[in-house]
């Protein structure tokens, strides 16, 4: 059978196609090619599922002897605590990690997301040209640093330097009334607003990466108007950039919102590892979730104790979860803005 | 990610223990590090153990020569797997070297912690496990047979902390450490303190409580002191089967991984207090104190004062199951030293295995016992080192003593 006349005519046409549908050949190649990308995701699929499926049953055990939510209703973690045939009080209440992760992670989005839009707009915006090129290399360099070493960074570099302006604001606003308790001190260096600082220097080239491409995509033109029309730059990013870039910015600040919340060593080195309460100071030590399954799955020997752990870990995956959908929410809000 | 944080501590550990030369760059670098960090908040760093030592921790000591080792039984395997405790790895990691070119044998040790190494033994997917706390009964029950516990050596755990200007050798009681660590006394000019040490200015700086985030041995030990000398401790962690053990409810404080982990945090925190085992306050140069022992004197931790804690222990139960801790009445003994000990089953099943591990403890027990200065462990006393040999000829092959 001859080929469809429209189809050979193309290629006749169309020299320059890589690939000239000839008869046979594609169908093999396009059969390999079908089951090879559907091999490779249902592995994803089931890897996922898998993991599911595991971090649940690991967990059962001490979900059962202590109950489901009897996890995230206490906030005292001590695993010295624990007895086999006492279930209750729950020894491995995990708020305090849920919140120790959410609050670095709010510090470090607080910081990193204007300090990141601002490094992105200066390589695409502002900075003159020769040295965009640099900056923007410089900023893809920074998120291939190693994450221990960010840590290593913020214990010998980071806590020296921002001690005495801490050591002020717990003397100041720690003693103001009713908000104070959020600001008391001591402070010892590690804490969980010295986890926040360190990742919010983690995520930052992450988001501006993302930033700096989102608004390299600003169509040329409504800039071009609206230097025409006589607006200053900082007016042209305002009228043509930023409304335009609006879902972009915010789906870089979750791509780096992800790796604020799982990052793990960076954080085990700097927050404290306080694990038995909440501190409500933010300049005190704490621990998040994933620190203290990092820090205790080893030697975790006491009664239900690495089950405990497993049941952070389902826990992290759930909070994860539920960020990542509220983001994806409000990105499809920004599109329809 | 697990994975890779497991692989670079435990690369970290070894690390820092490959030597003096090593160490000696390590410490440069990171002082270096910090100085151009800030040269300000570098003085608690690079204030080097200044005090007098005690007399009886001065000059070396001759090392043990240790001949009642067992006749090497022939037919070994040419590798030995183990695992756990992180407290004796250093020690173990220079066996293993010696003993490549002594014994012609591998040995891969895996430094993943007392409590890991407990229930690698248990599943038996090492030849040899190690803890700084004994098998208990029911530790036993869960694994696949009967297990000998042999003693492998002993070492102090040490008070360090970092006060810029004040040299080591401040003075510590049980009941004032357990007060401090479990958030009693909070500051260092605290009349507790300042009255074990007339003559010393202490600053009123907040004390930074610095502890092990993870499980083990080195907590166990000091718990284990803490809660023999502080009523106040016991209380405050809730009783004493709560208040000892290789994890504890720290009330306060800041949680370090690892002995690295606790050192970097006392070397960088001013006011901070904490306790690891004595090489990494030496090699990391890091301020120690003297703690009182049952006598009543406050005795500096050394090689010396560590082989005094079982000098006045004469009798030891026959499966060497033995607490240490703060129990010699020697006036020289330092309180907080602990034992480590060897697990293995006591029968074997696989003949080259069974040659190995006994040529491999025995020569550990004789020979090894006199390359623990290295490291500055403390060598087994004579009687307890008597006893180890006698727990190794308790290892049978398939019901037959391996060692003739």
């Amino acid at each position: 059978m001859p080929p469809p006349a429209g189809v050979s005519g193309g290629i006749t046409a169309t020299r320059t196609l890589p690939l000239p549908l000839k008869r046979g050949r594609p169908r093999v190649a396009d059969r390999v090619f079908g089951s090879g990308v559907a091999i490779a995701g249902a592995i994803v699929l089931v890897v996922i599922g898998a993991m599911i499926i595991f971090l649940v049953l690991e967990g059962l055990p001490a979900m059962q002897h202590y109950g489901f939510f009897s996890f995230i209703t206490a906030s005292r973690w001590a695993p010295s605590d624990a007895f086999p045939n006492v279930s209750h009080p729950n020894p491995y209440g995990i708020l305090q990690f849920i919140y120790g992760t959410m609050l670095t992670s709010i510090i470090g989005m607080l910081i990193a997301v204007p300090l990141a839009v601002g490094a992105a707009l200066v390589i695409t915006d502002v900075a003159p040209q020769r040295v965009k090129g640099p900056l923007s290399a410089l900023v893809d360099l920074l998120a291939a640093v190693p994450s221990v070493v960010y840590g290593f960074w913020g214990i010998f570099a980071l806590i020296p330097a921002i001690k005495p302006v801490v050591d002020f604001l717990t003397t100041t606003l720690g003693t103001v009334p009713v908000i104070g308790i959020a600001f008391q001190g001591p402070f010892f260096g590690v804490s969980y607003f010295t986890a926040g600082l360190v990742l919010a220097i983690m995520v930052l080239p992450i988001i501006a990466a993302v930033c700096r491409e989102v608004f390299r995509s600003t169509p040329r033109n409504e800039k071009e108007a609206a230097l025409a029309l006589g607006a200053t730059r900082w007016e042209t990013i305002r009228i043509a950039v930023l409304p335009r870039s609006r879902s972009g910015i915010v789906g870089a600040a979750l791509l780096g919102l992800g790796r604020a919340l799982g990052e793990t060593i960076a954080v085990t080195m700097v927050i404290g590892n306080a694990v038995l309460h909440i501190n409500p100071s933010i300049f005190s030590q704490g621990a998040t979730m994933s620190s203290v399954i990092a820090n205790e799955f080893t030697e975790a020997t006491e009664p239900f104790h690495l089950s405990a752990l497993f049941v952070v870990g389902f826990w992290l995956l759930i909070v994860a979860l539920i960020v990542n959908i509220l983001a994806r929410l409000i990105v499809r809000r920004g599109v329809a803005l | 990610m697990t994975v890779d944080i497991e692989a670079s501590l435990t690369a970290g550990r070894s690390f820092w223990r490959r030597g003096a030369t090593v160490r000696g760059a390590i410490t440069f670098l990171v002082g270096s590090l910090v100085l151009a960090a800030c040269g300000s908040a570098s003085a608690g760093n690079s204030t080097a153990p200044t005090a007098t030592p005690s007399p009886v921790c001065t000059g070396t000591v001759a090392p043990p020569n240790y001949t009642n080792g067992l006749a090497t039984v022939p037919g070994q395997a040419k590798t030995l797997s183990g695992a756990g405790s992180t407290f004796v790895a250093p020690m173990l990691s220079v066996w293993a070297a010696a003993y490549a070119t002594d014994g012609n044998v591998q040995v891969a040790y895996q430094s993943i912690g007392s409590g890991a190494g407990v229930a690698q033994i248990q599943a038996n997917t090492v030849n040899f496990g190690d803890s700084d706390a004994f098998m208990t009964d029911s530790d036993i029950a869960k694994a696949k047979g009967p297990i000998v516990q042999i003693p492998l050596v002993q070492a102090p755990v040490v008070v360090v902390y970092n006060l810029p200007g004040i040299p080591s050798g401040l003075k510590f009681d049980g009941n004032t450490l357990g007060k401090i660590f479990s958030g009693g006394i909070t500051s260092w000019n605290d009349p507790a303190i300042t009255a074990l040490n007339p003559g010393v200015t202490l600053p009123n700086t907040p004390i930074a409580v610095v502890h092990r985030s993870d499980g083990s041995g080195t907590t166990d030990i000091f718990t284990d002191f803490l809660t023999k000398e502080s009523p106040a401790w016991v209380t405050a962690l809730g009783g004493a089967t709560t208040s000892v053990g290789k994890t504890v409810a720290w009330p306060v404080g800041i949680g370090g991984k690892g002995s690295e982990g606790v050192s970097a945090l006392v070397g960088q925190t001013s006011g901070a207090i904490g306790y690891v085992e004595l090489d990494y306050a030496l090699s990391q140069k890091i301020t120690y104190g003297n703690v009182k022992n049952k006598t009543g004197a406050f005795i500096q931790p050394c090689e010396q004062t560590a082989a005094n804690a079982t000098v006045g222990i004469t009798s030891y139960p026959a499966d060497l199951r033995v607490d240490i801790v703060d129990q010699s009445t020697n006036p020289e003994a330092y309180p907080i030293t602990g034992l480590t000990w060897a697990l293995i089953y006591q029968n074997q099943t696989n003949a080259a295995t069974a040659a190995a591990l006994v040529n491999f403890f025995s020569w550990v027990l004789t020979k090894g016992q006199a390359l623990t200065g290295s490291v500055y462990y403390t060598p087994l006393g004579p009687t307890l080192q008597a006893l180890c040999i006698g727990q190794l000829k308790k290892i049978t092959l398939n019901g037959t003593p391996v060692a003739s």
